[in-house]
């Protein structure tokens, strides 16, 4: 690998005044945060979201006190009707996946600490990567809005399957102007990311900084890299199809609406579309999606695992080969989405087996991780809880994955909870372990303050326990042919379902009231949490090395060479069991 | 506890007045028969088993309501009015009542007049989602689980909405929404009456869901009763 | 704590895998020729993802109970066999599991998708519209009048739009919306959406398939036991998705013989 000299020449001047420090900052640090608050934010109310929708769905006819202020028509007396429902089902889905699980392990996190984990002072681009944290906060604000239009919130679910999200308010409540804001929301969400992507790439080939060769970049880094490299290529085509859809929404266009579509009693006033087209464009991107949310998870818990065992994973070669090999098969597995869906029955056999070989690499990372367990002395701190619960989970999300890759088992367990329960397990909860295990690990380098360690782990066995008594269940649900996305269960064999799901709504709101812990936790220890070393975790790679936290120019306006690779654990340096990867030493013994 | 007497009170005394100036009005009557000549089509059986709470309040299926026949070729369900020659009036304050009952809407065709509140309640133990489909006026479209309060609107332009309800395709009827107090709707026997008619010239409109509209010039001195009768031509398909 | 996570995780793992050993949740009965096929396939998918999934934690929560918390400074050491040995595990591993389930599995979805209806096999037309499924049978002349959206009026139950004034091949076909079906015959369901997306999903018979706005597809089945059965909407299509359900009724021949006369006398 050539080494690349570091181009000092971009840097910016320290910001000064409030606005630019904290609003409009060029700061990479900032801008990070900025993210991580954003999904803080999204977060919460998606699990709210989802509160209100286990609710309705067993104590159907309970009035919500005080719902019927925020929408009158969609919760008349406290009752939820069944398009609140789906548009608490969409705005969950939609906050989720796009405001949670992209921005924080790639957007926050990797704007944080890829920079300094390459000893660069800033993004290659700071003046875009302000700019994409604004398009990202502009879109979060335009789907918010949704709420609070007469028309409400869209009810045709994350994925927006046209015809239903593209013929407009004919097809029902909130496919008007609630469907038009969540299109233009989810096409600046792109431009957001397709920028921040760029950034990424160019960032890390072209700053890292003296002996940082690409191989000697730490796990998480590369995660990020790869993930920015996907995520240019997905958001490339959810843009334009948003588009489309804007177009066929507003212009009369129709590019997902065939003729002859009967809906509320009229004819409508199209012809020539494909819906099937909506559903290529969406998945081309929403398969590789759960790789951008799931990769940057992947390389959070690798980077915390190795700190937290005191030794080096089994290769972090053949992780990064492998988390290479999944970004690259996430393309041509997207038609696994649809083996029902009237796509050609052959091309579900086509599908199918990419499908199957990305378990492949998926049972490496996975046998690797629990490989390097053997022989460790891991530290038990909340991060590596968090990280250890996420290969627990990544597994129990990832098994179910044969059941949906083989389009013979599609055609039983397709659009049951069976679905429900495999992908919060393995792309929701798995990544939110993820963040949570790098909250807890680079709390006190963002701060320069320790989280509350009793309150971490306490957080931790609620949301531990309590995730998989929420999502076990959904697998049970789906075998016995439980559907998803029902407003209520009004079908002949439910009843003796009820228990399970009253079980998983106590559950719910167990866990998501535990979540509070964790933001009192935060908020906190952000004031008067205990104050940080340098180094708290031991831990090697670049921003270990620098002060807590670190001053607006990183390094202070030097550049640090790099001697090593990030896995010099368990080895007699002058520090202890490890060597930093700035530090000359080589391991003794 | 006070402001409620009261108001109930101001309520009485209102009602009073506006029955008393009813009364005064007096005046003639126009009214008649609707009937239809032709075949009309069958009426054709609502298979409602995908709701089974409603299915089982009917002893043997309900039928389609579009055009509904009666002995000697009346026709039901007929909106009569005075569409020119009257005053528009101020709309009454008590509320036209639609209801929703055995996934059937009764009745099925309303005339209320513009800016009267209407009113929608669902007596079923299922969810409804009632939406007129209105041109001139605004249009909504509201769900109404079991047990929630009535939907209250009203509409401030003259129009026949058709209503249907978004969950249950079969579900069809029609707001005939009506500028004066003059409208009737034929009954079973196809009859109609439109009485405290003041003298002067009217245009009566007849107007049928399936059948379009018809209308007589009839003019009205005094208290006499004037007869008009419509006759629709009906289509077996 | 690194104890208790073994610990709790070794219980999550075993209380996770109880319900499905048990059998507390079973599919329900299979009334039809081919899901016998999909059914083994996921008994065997069950079993092998089954022990990968109770492996797997049971490793997790060994190493972390064995390895977490030692003393400050103690001897680290490495798997024997390290990297190569996972690598070489996981491509056996999963790579007989694709291989086993991939390929043999193939025919399951071969049994459903490239064996031909039969030449005598039932048609019947389904229409998907919100919130209700219709079905159409061709009547008496076996053929089924052509549609036209404009002329559909579900108030007056005419919910294909068919026009009988003018197409002759419309006036006898039958139009029911529960799906009436004589036991062990072949039935072809020709699938048409009338407004958006929709899915045709029998738990019993092992089928579902969307409705495609704009492309009518088609599935064929044998149902082989009598009863009534639930078909239900599987595509998201709107406010009253949750409600889109219709009865399927497989009937004798004799009770489908009488039902079709009594259907085309209300004609």
């Amino acid at each position: 690998m050539e080494q690349t000299q570091p181009q000092s020449v971009h840097v910016h001047a320290p910001p000064e005044g409030f606005l630019w420090k904290y609003v409009f900052s060029l700061d990479h640090k900032v801008i990070g945060k900025q993210y991580y608050g954003l999904a803080l934010i999204a977060v919460f109310t998606g699990m709210i979201l989802s509160w209100l929708m286990r609710f309705h769905l067993v104590w159907p006819n309970a009035k919500i006190v005080g719902l019927d202020l925020i929408s009158k028509s969609g919760a008349p007396g406290g009752v939820i009707t069944p398009e609140y429902y789906l548009s608490l089902l969409t705005m969950h889905g939609t906050l989720m996946v796009f405001f949670v699980l992209t921005n924080a392990p790639f957007a926050g996190f990797g704007n944080y600490f890829l920079p300094i984990q390459i000893g660069a002072e800033d993004m290659a681009f700071p003046r875009f990567n302000m700019m994409s944290f604004w398009t990202t906060a502009a879109a979060f604000l335009v789907l918010v809005l949704a709420f609070f239009i007469p028309d409400g919130p869209p009810i045709s679910g994350w994925t927006a399957y046209a015809p239903l999200s593209a013929v407009g308010s004919d097809a029902g409540p909130g496919l008007g102007w609630g469907q038009n804001l969540w299109a233009i929301s989810i096409g600046l969400f792109c431009i957001g990311q397709l920028l921040g992507s760029l950034n990424f790439i160019a960032t890390t080939l072209d700053l890292r900084t003296k002996g940082m060769t690409l191989m000697r970049m730490p796990i998480c880094t590369w995660a990020w890299f790869i993930t920015s490299c996907i995520g240019l290529l997905a958001f490339a085509v959810l843009l334009p199809a948003c588009l489309l859809l804007i177009l066929d929404r507003m212009a009369g266009t129709s590019f997902f609406i065939p003729s002859g579509l009967v809906i509320s009693d009229r004819l409508q006033n199209h012809a020539g579309g494909s819906p099937l087209l909506w559903q290529h464009l969406f998945w081309f991107f929403g398969h590789p999606e759960v790789y951008i949310a799931i990769l940057p998870a992947m390389g959070i818990v690798s980077h915390v695992l190795v700190t937290s065992m005191r030794k080096p994973l089994l290769s972090a070669k053949v992780i990064i080969y492998s988390m290479i090999s999944i970004g690259f098969l996430s393309y041509m597995v997207w038609g696994h989405h649809m083996f029902v869906s009237g796509m050609n029955p052959f091309s579900s056999l086509l599908f199918s087996f990419p499908t199957l070989t990305i378990t492949i690499p998926a049972t490496i990372l996975t046998l690797i991780w629990l490989g390097s367990l053997y022989g460790a002395n891991i530290r038990i701190t909340a991060a590596s809880l968090f990280a250890l619960g996420f290969v627990s989970m990544f597994v129990s999300g990832g098994v179910t994955g044969f059941f949906l890759a083989q389009p013979s088992i599609d055609i039983y367990l397709h659009a049951t909870y069976f679905v429900v329960g495999h992908f919060h397990m393995v792309m929701g909860v798995a990544a939110i372990f993820g963040i949570l295990s790098g909250t807890y690990f680079w709390f006190p380098k963002m701060t320069g303050r320790m989280m509350n360690e009793t309150l971490g782990q306490l957080h931790f066995w609620f949301t531990f326990i309590g995730t998989y008594c929420i999502f076990m269940p959904f697998h049970y649900l789906g075998l016995v042919g439980n559907v998803r996305r029902y407003a209520s269960f009004i079908d002949d064999f439910m009843p003796a379902l009820m228990p399970v799901h009253r079980f998983v709504t106590i559950a719910a709101l167990i866990t998501g009231a535990a979540q509070f812990i964790f933001l009192y936790n935060l908020i906190h220890s952000r004031f008067f949490g205990k104050p940080a070393t340098d180094n708290p975790w031991d831990g090697t790679s670049l921003e270990w090395s620098i002060p807590s936290p670190p001053p607006w120019n990183n390094f202070g306006g030097k550049h640090p060479v790099v001697y090593h690779d990030a896995h010099q654990y368990g080895v007699k340096g002058e520090k202890g069991d490890f060597i930093m990867q700035d530090s000359p030493e080589t391991a003794a013994g | 506890m006070r402001a409620k007497l009261i108001s109930i009170t101001a309520a009485l005394a209102l009602i009073f007045a506006a029955a008393l100036l009813h009364a005064r009005a007096g005046g003639g009557t126009i009214s008649g028969k609707v009937t239809y000549e032709g075949t009309p089509a069958k009426p054709k059986p609502i298979d409602m088993s995908k709701e089974p709470s409603c299915a089982k309040q009917h002893a043997t299926p309900i039928t389609t309501e579009t055009v509904v026949t009666g002995p000697g070729n009346s026709l039901e369900n007929v909106v009569v009015y005075i569409s020119a020659g009257a005053p528009d009036d101020a709309a009454p304050s008590e509320p036209a009542t639609f209801d929703q009952k055995g996934c059937q809407y009764i009745p099925h065709v309303l005339a209320f007049q513009v800016n009267q509140p209407l009113k929608v309640i669902n007596d079923d133990q299922t969810s409804h989602n009632i939406h007129p489909l209105a041109k001139v006026n605004r249009e909504w479209n509201k769900s109404q689980p079991p047990g929630t309060p009535p939907i209250v609107d009203k509409y401030d332009k003259p129009e026949f909405i058709p209503v249907k309800c978004n969950v249950h395709p079969w579900m069809h009827g029609t707001f005939a929404v009506l500028k004066n107090s003059h409208h009737a709707i034929s009954g079973q026997d196809g009859g109609f009456s439109l009485p405290n008619l003041p003298a002067g010239k009217y245009t009566v409109t007849g107007w049928h869901e399936s059948y379009g509209e018809q209308t007589q010039e009839v003019t009205i001195s005094g208290s006499e009763t004037k007869t008009v009768n419509f006759v629709f031509k009906a289509k077996p398909y | 704590m690194g104890k208790l996570f073994g610990v709790v995780l070794a219980i999550i793992a075993i209380l996770s895998a109880y319900p499905i050993v048990a059998h507390w949740y079973v599919q329900p009965v299979d009334i039809s020729t081919h899901g016998h096929a999909i059914d083994e396939q996921l008994a065997d998918t069950m079993a092998e993802a089954g022990l990968s999934f109770l492996g797997a934690q049971l490793l997790l929560a060994f190493f972390v109970w064995r390895f977490s918390q030692r003393k400050p400074g103690s001897r680290v050491w490495n798997i024997p066999g390290g990297a190569t040995l996972m690598v070489a595990a996981a491509f056996i591993l999963v790579g007989t599991e694709i291989l086993a389930l991939g390929v043999l599995g193939q025919k399951a979805w071969a049994n459903v998708y490239f064996t031909p209806p039969k030449p005598d096999a039932m048609q019947i037309q389904s229409q998907a519209g919100q919130f209700a499924f219709y079905f159409r049978y061709p009547g008496v002349d076996g053929k089924f009048g052509p549609l036209h959206p404009d002329k559909i009026d579900e108030g007056n139950s005419n919910f294909f739009g068919l026009d009988p004034a003018n197409d002759v091949e419309s006036r006898d076909d039958i139009v029911s919306a529960e799906l009436d079906v004589p036991v062990n015959r072949e039935i072809q369901l020709l699938m048409h959406a009338k407004d958006v997306g929709h899915s045709f999903y029998v738990r019993e018979l092992r089928i579902q398939q969307d409705f495609v706005p704009g492309l009518d597809l088609a599935v064929h089945f044998t149902p082989t036991q009598t009863g009534k059965y639930e078909i239900v909407c599987t595509q998201l299509c709107g406010l009253g998705h949750y409600n889109m359900k219709a009865y399927l009724n497989v009937l004798s021949q004799e009770d489908f013989d009488k039902w079709m006369k009594q259907k085309i006398s209300e004609q």
